[in-house]
């Protein structure tokens, strides 16, 4: 990983009675782009809007490049948001919004035209430049903030769920422009979202926030495959979540037994669907097969899901490839590694 | 849906009251200025003799000049006065809806009451000048006080502010947060923000709450009578005159009808520079 750029130390963060960030601590790297992830409520656009200065936390510190900016007034800090409802103003046409960040910094005006024509090039907006912007469309709009948001050259860009606006298609599209934008400026930055595929779509690593703590922050394949906690498990992508008994490394959950290296007690797993298959051939070592029934299918495309019943009545979804035809009762089988130990959640 | 009946039962007082007291009483109004009176009786003779009165005195014009002097200055006052309460109140939230009633609770109090406390205030007796005397300031009572377009820009400043503080407010409401907190965001200090964000945003109300305190002021008559005296003499206290003791209901009329055009008039050009500041 790249040198740190910014780093959050223990931030809480109180409206009234309600404490909505409860300690969290995270740093970004120098060019990376880190996704904030969370259900409503979880904290992370306070967690943004206290790294961009709109509110100050009661304790903890924020330091970029080794030095605090928690400290400082939103105008002084190195940092520019693209909002949620892009917050253009609407008094000035698209090229005035893009140079207001260096009018207002005082960079001669030659300079600031320049500036400002390249980025809208760079959103490919500069046929708009002199139009007004509630005259344009959600997406166009998300652009002149972008390139408004870009022109200051911050050391990080803040990003509030920019894409939420947008309709479906949209946004896949401005999620690719999004990502090779950054890889072309180079800059990190801290991308709020609720929308888990478009979290996994676009970073470089997760911060998934709940109930204003952090439950797990790592990459996206890592934050997948190996989840901290069952909310982390459940919250991306579908998981099955299994209780076991450990003794002795011997796994028990009703009919299911495999070995796994894990202190004796209750412990939680999750098995994603897709680990589970359609049993075949003689048994490998290393995999667990158990019978079940075939309660529901659900056809998508590619993949089925099989909704499944074990004789003891435990509940699992396996998400099947191909489309063979199964048995009501069919045997399966998956990993013992795919299960993964979790941490209960609260 | 509603009975053709019930609808019209329903329209028509409202209609038949602006048609009987507004449409009629405009009409009287516009053909009493071409009239004349000869020896107290009023002359039903087609004639422009009101308005080139008008145009060649120099007394109308002046008094006229002067009420657009003190409209305009009660304007300005009301304007400065009212932005930065509108702007406060606006932006600390704290005790929004105490300090809004704090502002507005002067409406409910009588004209007549506001304007004759400024009169025990400003006259010789006053508190100001008991004062001002107690304080060793002045020896005598300061006359220039009370009875001037002093008094009269002082008043009306007092009673038409919440007029122009309204407006304001509504606007400066209505101005987006994210809005600012973007310009924060892109390096602009408060200041600057200010300048470049809010005011702008904020003029169609500025533009709203001027028109009032101007039309409003500029059609007074009732604090030129209380503490204007001879020198805070305003239009409409010669149109009251004209209509009064004078028994000159034309020239009245023609006087009226020019205040009218040119508040008329005013309205327009006020509607027009909201429309053009406004971006929703």
């Amino acid at each position: 990983m790249n040198a740190s750029l910014l780093r959050i130390r223990e931030i809480r963060k109180r409206f009234g009675t309600r404490e909505v960030l409860r300690g969290i601590s995270l740093e970004v790297a120098e060019g990376e782009l880190l996704t904030v992830l969370g259900e409503s409520g979880s904290g992370k656009t306070t967690l943004l809007r206290l790294i961009a200065g709109f509110e100050q936390a009661d304790s903890g510190e924020i330091l970029m490049s080794g030095e605090r900016i928690d400290e400082l007034p939103s105008y002084k800090r190195p940092v520019n948001t693209v909002f949620q409802q892009y917050a253009l103003f609407p008094h000035m046409n698209v090229k005035e919004n893009v140079a207001y960040g260096l009018r207002v910094t005082g960079v001669a005006s030659s300079e600031a035209t320049q500036r400002a024509d390249q980025a809208l090039a760079q959103v490919k907006m500069t046929e708009f430049a002199s139009s007004s912007p509630t005259k344009l469309s959600g997406g166009q709009q998300q652009r002149v903030a972008l390139a408004r948001a870009l022109v200051n050259r911050p050391k990080l860009l803040l990003l509030d769920e920019p894409l939420s606006a947008l309709d479906a298609n949209l946004r896949r599209q401005m999620q690719s422009e999004l990502k090779s934008l950054q890889r072309e400026v180079g800059i990190s930055f801290v991308f709020v979202t609720h929308d888990q595929d478009e979290a996994m779509a676009l970073s470089d690593r997760i911060a998934l926030l709940r109930d204003g703590l952090l439950e797990q922050i790592a990459s996206p394949s890592e934050i997948y495959n190996r989840p901290a906690t069952a909310y982390c498990a459940a919250f991306i992508g579908k998981t099955n979540l299994v209780r076991a008994e450990v003794k002795a490394g011997q796994v028990s959950a009703g009919a299911l037994r495999w070995r796994a290296a894990q202190q004796d007690g209750l412990v939680l797993f999750s098995i994603r669907p897709e680990s589970i298959r359609v049993a075949g051939g003689a048994a490998q070592n290393g995999y667990v097969r158990f019978v079940a029934r075939i309660t529901q299918q659900m056809f998508q495309g590619p993949t089925r899901v099989v909704s499944l019943e074990c004789g003891d009545g435990t509940r699992l979804e396996a998400r099947l490839r191909g489309d063979t035809e199964l048995a009501t009762q069919s045997e399966f089988e998956f990993d013992a590694a795919d299960a993964v130990a979790v941490k209960e959640t609260a | 849906m509603y009975s053709r009946a019930y609808k019209s039962a329903v329209t028509l007082p409202p209609v038949a009251w602006v048609t009987l007291f507004l449409l009629c009483a405009y009409v009287i109004l516009f053909a009493h200025s071409f009239w004349s009176v000869r020896d107290g009786q009023i002359v039903r003779d087609f004639t422009l003799g009101n308005y080139k009165q008008i145009a060649s005195s120099p007394l109308y014009l002046q008094v006229l000049f002067r009420s657009m002097k003190i409209a305009g200055a009660v304007t300005l006052f009301a304007l400065l006065l009212g932005y930065p309460v509108a702007y406060y109140l606006s932006f600390n939230s704290r005790h929004k809806n105490l300090l809004f009633q704090l502002v507005i609770v002067p409406l409910w109090v009588s004209y007549l009451v506001r304007a004759y406390a400024w009169k025990t205030i400003l006259g010789s007796d006053g508190v100001l000048n008991t004062s001002l005397q107690f304080l060793h300031f002045t020896h005598e009572p300061v006359s220039a006080l009370l009875y001037s377009p002093f008094a009269v820009v002082l008043t009306l400043t007092h009673i038409y502010t919440p007029f122009a503080f309204l407006p304001i407010f509504a606007a400066l409401e209505h101005i987006p947060r994210n809005l600012i907190e973007a310009s924060h965001d892109l390096g602009g200090t408060p200041l600057q923000t200010f300048w470049r964000v809010i005011l702008p945003l904020s003029l169609p109300g500025v533009v709203a709450g001027a028109t009032f305190a101007f039309v409003l002021s500029l059609g007074d008559f009732l604090a030129p009578i209380l503490v204007g005296g001879p020198s805070g003499i305003m239009i409409s206290n010669i149109v009251v005159s004209l209509f009064g003791a004078a028994y000159d209901w034309p020239l009245g009329a023609a006087i009226s009808l020019c205040m009218l055009i040119l508040v008329v008039g005013l309205l327009f050009a006020t509607e027009r520079l909201e429309k053009r500041f406004s971006y929703q």
